[in-house]
């Protein structure tokens, strides 16, 4: 191998630094030194991570169909378990996303964290390294050693850094997410009972039979649909947002929640092919409720943070929505809705970040008229407001829109109902925005709020850039989406009982009930 | 004269003459050689540890088919050994600091340890019994050790009474087995059993006495009642040692026992195994959820720790018992890490014992704090720390022998008893930190919790070693 192994590299080095920035010591007085030794190393090494990421997509070849970067040793076990990683063209860009996001949360921790400010560090280097490792893994135990290994520092960020309800809000995000992911363990060992591997392609290639399938599969959705999150398991993450610091919400809202949709992706859709078209019906209803019911919850909220996280619920349910197309635009859709909510998600969360940091409120009706005092923020505001929103040119377009054109192929009932939730997030994102930034400024404090600082330009503007050129060129993420997601759609085309779901023809179905009655025959032609 | 191996038994003989020579050595002394006889007993069982490892570990029958000899009871033999180490090196200053600091604690804690290897490779009902009985013996005197404690008297009252009826029984299972086969001798006790459906009713019924037994000593449920009163009223050195090594020495001796004399009776032990198991998942988990006292909350952790155990056991497959013997060395460390910072705890020259006592630990004691938090997220299994990969094997074992429900409830019990281990963590990292506590953490308490700390975060690197000897150890028992 002439490669350096990257996503190795990739995984400890912030893990090494991690402990290195434990061991960084000092004399007693010496804490403002020792404090920004501590920031200064932690930035370097993700920023390090971001670089080797950035030389890792370089090197990606776009059109290879198999895994890249594979590094593969004995890890233990008498059948093999193995330290396997590698990417493809999903993976990459979930690679990126988190090396991209990490140096950002270190950053604008930079000023806002005062408290345990090391330990506050190895949080989130660890959590790098685990997020990188979840996206890396080619093999499902070790996925599910790093899956569930983020939960630890993720639990201490919110329950130490965090707000008022911090206890409860760590206590619901741990549980709940644990709860789902030790039936996913079952069913990970069931698959490994029965197919003699934990190798993810091999057992891609080994389908089990369909009785089986349908358990495996509900265990793997109870891990997923929770970490997504899909209405109605999705309670852990208004809490676990509202109370958790600026830089965890980020980190959550950008990386954590994607690791559902990337579940799906990895070993729902392509490891029980039969039991996903089975559930997919019950799948996609529940994210039209999610995104309708989540909506209109968003509609009324008076926190800001809670509002965007409300919206983060019913973003998820385009993914899922996409996901559950089983076709090419629904999935590459979903893929990119998840990339971009990730840059949009984290950005809104940041510019939430910015003025809490000045006025340590998050309630909406505290704020009001703040474009006079602020018009920089409120522009920077505007631009991921509308990418949120789905505004043509902005990222977050094109991901609604390919994952709506491929819900549509499948479904045009559920495709119409999800379609009105776009009118709905206009609504309560436009409803935000003129709260906060137009409208008389009733209140004195936030007429005095000073407009963005240099670092916070410097954070927010990669993300703008990024939001423009995800929507204006977003060939360059989906062609290396292609293959990868080819290789998953080739399984369904492949699937007898699948022909008439995925193939009718749009022109075919004269209303959305003859489609719905195709899809109950569907069910009933099932073994 | 055929061969009596007695090679094969100098561990044991070597700690009994330690022993002896320690009893003499005390009552010459007095009580001011305790220090001194401490610390000897722990490299007397080092050196037991030692000669374990040159011993030949091939299967091998001894004095006349009573104890055998394999590397299934070698390796629980290791497990005791290093198990008792550990334990002893961290009760010395305790023991000084309760001024309780008496001679007989060293010798009853080799005795004890005597016992359990005896008992881990009986192969005859009587000299299990003789091996559980100088075991129990010894613990119940240790139970009451703080002899002027309330507390410690009353633990010792119950453990023994308890005891002795668990006693009772297994003499009474005991006879009757002997009753239906005409043997104590397990091979001849399995070879009797040819056909598993013309099992005695009566060889039944003594099976089930002996197995209830033997779930007391385990402390698994509904034979747990002893277990949070006894953990809570001895002195907590004592509970460390209670809750690290006769455990193993029971569990040993229970799966000896159900694979080897009783294994044509799988279909009968299994299903009492099976309610036995769901049922202390379930106690352990939810019980410990209201516990204030941590040496209590313990006791219910290793109600349910045991129920994990046994799910391995229900497997019955060389997997699951490999699964088993891992296990029960990761708990066993994770303990003893828990129980060096437990016995580090004190203010004011008073030990602490209560959860509310971390309070903040991570601001005052930073270092205990994280280990601590280490073994907590550990122990309810969370990756990528050992207790993960112990319950791993234990849920794959079960998978893999089909018994789904089992697994279901175990991962989540899991989930129960994460909350009260998190909970732990929340107080030592969330909450406001009170004062420090007394003096330093002394040398053998780090030494235990940095070895600790090391195999609960290094052994996801490298299981294999570990891994690979439990589970041929494992294998002995189904050739």
């Amino acid at each position: 191998m002439d490669m350096p192994p990257l996503l190795s590299i990739m995984i400890f080095l912030p893990l090494i630094c991690a402990i290195m920035v434990a061991l960084i010591r000092g004399e007693k007085g010496d804490e403002a030194v020792i404090e920004k030794n501590v920031k200064h190393l932690s930035l370097f090494s993700a920023l390090f991570v971001f670089a080797f990421s950035v030389f890792m997509y370089l090197k990606y070849d776009p059109l290879a169909t198999d895994f890249q970067f594979v590094e593969k040793i004995t890890w233990f076990g008498e059948n093999g378990i193995n330290y396997h990683l590698g990417i493809d063209g999903i993976s990459v860009y979930f690679v990126l996303l988190s090396a991209f996001l990490t140096p950002i949360c270190i950053y604008i921790s930079w000023f806002s964290v005062k408290k345990r400010v090391k330990e506050y560090m190895i949080a989130f280097l660890m959590l790098e390294s685990f997020m990188i490792g979840t996206f890396a893994a080619l093999d499902s135990i070790l996925f599910y050693v790093f899956f569930e290994a983020v939960l630890i520092p993720m639990f201490l960020i919110i329950g130490i850094w965090g707000g008022p309800r911090r206890v409860y809000a760590s206590y619901k995000f741990f549980l709940y997410t644990l709860l789902g992911s030790v039936l996913m363990l079952l069913a990970l060992l069931t698959l490994y009972a029965k197919v003699g591997a934990t190798d993810i392609p091999t057992l891609i290639a080994n389908p089990v039979d369909f009785g089986l399938q349908k358990w495996l599969w509900l265990a793997f959705f109870a891990s997923f649909a929770v970490k997504m999150p899909m209405w109605p398991v999705h309670t852990w993450l208004p809490d676990a947002h509202v109370e958790a610091p600026t830089a965890g919400s980020v980190i959550l809202a950008g990386v954590l929640l994607k690791m559902g949709g990337y579940g799906f992706l990895r070993f729902s859709l392509p490891m029980l092919p039969e039991a996903s078209l089975y559930f997919a019906p019950m799948v996609l209803w529940l994210s039209v409720i999610a995104i309708i019911y989540t909506s209109l919850v968003a509609l009324v909220q008076e926190d800001m943070k809670k509002l965007i996280a409300y919206s983060s619920v019913a973003h998820m349910g385009f993914v899922t929505l996409g996901i559950f197309s089983f076709n090419q635009q629904g999935i590459e859709g979903a893929i990119f809705q998840m990339i971009s909510h990730g840059v949009i998600s984290a950005a809104l969360f940041l510019c939430v970040g910015v003025v809490y940091d000045r006025l340590h409120t998050r309630e909406i009706s505290r704020y009001g008229g703040i474009v006079k005092n602020m018009p920089a923020y409120a522009t920077v505001f505007m631009i991921f407001m509308l990418g949120s929103v789905g505004l043509p040119g902005t990222s977050g377009f094109v991901g609604e829109f390919l994952s709506l054109l491929g819900a549509f192929k499948a479904n045009t009932l559920i495709a119409f109902f999800a379609t009105s939730g776009v009118v709905l997030g206009a609504a309560y994102m436009l409803v935000l925005y003129r709260r906060v930034v137009f409208g008389p400024q009733n209140n004195d404090d936030a007429s005095r709020m000073p407009d963005l600082t240099s670092p916070e330009k410097i954070v927010l503007l990669p993300l703008v850039a990024l939001v423009f050129y995800l929507g204006i060129f977003p060939t360059v993420v989906l062609s290396k989406l292609e293959p990868a997601v080819t290789n998953i759609t080739s399984i369904y085309d492949a699937l007898p009982a699948n022909r008439e779901l995925s193939v009718v023809p749009l022109d075919n179905v004269s209303d959305s009930g003859e489609l719905n009655d195709a899809e109950g025959e569907n069910k009933t032609e099932q073994p | 004269m055929e061969n009596l191996n007695i090679m094969t038994l100098l561990p044991e003989i070597f700690l009994a003459i330690t022993a002896m020579g320690f009893l003499i050595a005390g009552v010459m002394q007095g009580n001011k050689s305790t220090d001194v006889l401490c610390w000897s007993s722990c490299l007397s069982f080092v050196i037991a540890a030692a000669l374990l490892l040159r011993i030949d570990w091939d299967t091998q029958y001894l004095l006349n088919n009573m104890l055998v000899s394999d590397k299934f009871s070698m390796m629980l033999k290791l497990f005791i050994v290093v198990g008792l180490t550990a334990t002893t090196a961290l009760s010395v200053r305790y023991l000084y600091f309760e001024r309780i600091a008496r001679f007989e604690y060293p010798v009853l804690i080799i005795f004890s340890g005597i016992g359990m290897m005896f008992m881990v490779s009986a192969n005859n009902l009587l000299s299990l019994y003789m091996a559980l009985e100088l075991q129990s013996l010894s613990l119940y005197v240790l139970a009451a050790f703080h002899r002027n404690s309330l507390r410690s008297g009353e633990a010792a009252a119950k453990y023994f009474i308890l005891g002795a009826l668990a006693s009772g029984m297994l003499l009474f299972g005991i006879s009757l087995i002997y009753g239906f086969t005409g043997s104590l001798d397990y091979q001849i006790i399995a070879s009797s059993l040819k056909n598993a459906e013309l099992i005695a009713p009566g060889f039944t019924i003594g099976m089930v006495f002996v197995i209830a037994a033997l779930v007391f000593k385990v402390s698994a449920a509904p034979f747990h009642m002893w277990t949070p009163d006894v953990y809570q009223g001895a002195p907590t050195s004592v509970t460390a040692f209670f809750a690290i090594v006769p455990k193993v020495a029971a569990l040993g001796v229970l799966i000896r026992l159900l694979f080897e004399p009783f294994a044509m009776a799988e279909s009968q032990w299994t299903q009492i195994l099976y309610f036995v198991s769901i049922f202390s998942l379930l106690f352990g988990s939810f019980a410990a959820i209201a516990q204030s006292n941590i040496k209590r909350l313990i006791a219910y952790s290793s109600i349910g720790n045991m129920g994990y155990a046994l799910i391995g056991i229900i497997a019955a497959t060389p997997q699951g018992i490999g699964a088993v013997l891992l296990f029960l060395f990761i708990y066993m460390v994770m303990t003893a890490g828990t129980f060096s910072i437990l016995l580090y705890m004190r203010r004011d020259g008073i030990s602490l014992e209560r959860i509310s006592d971390l309070s903040g630990l991570s601001k005052t004691h930073p270092v205990l704090a994280y280990s601590m938090a280490a073994l907590m997220f550990s122990m309810s299994g969370i990756p990528p720390f050992a207790g993960f990969l112990s319950k791993l094997f234990i849920f794959n074992a079960a998978v893999a022998s089909g018994h789904f429900v089992l697994a279901v409830i175990g991962v989540l019990a899991s989930v129960v008893a994460a909350y009260y281990y998190i909970r732990i963590i929340k107080v030592m990292f969330f909450d406001e930190p009170e004062d420090e506590f007394d003096g330093n953490m002394s040398l053998e308490k780090r030494l235990v919790l940095l070895f600790s700390i090391i195999f609960v975060v290094g052994f996801i690197f490298k299981p294999n070693a570990l891994l690979d000897s439990a589970m041929s150890s494992a294998k002995v028992l189904f050739m």
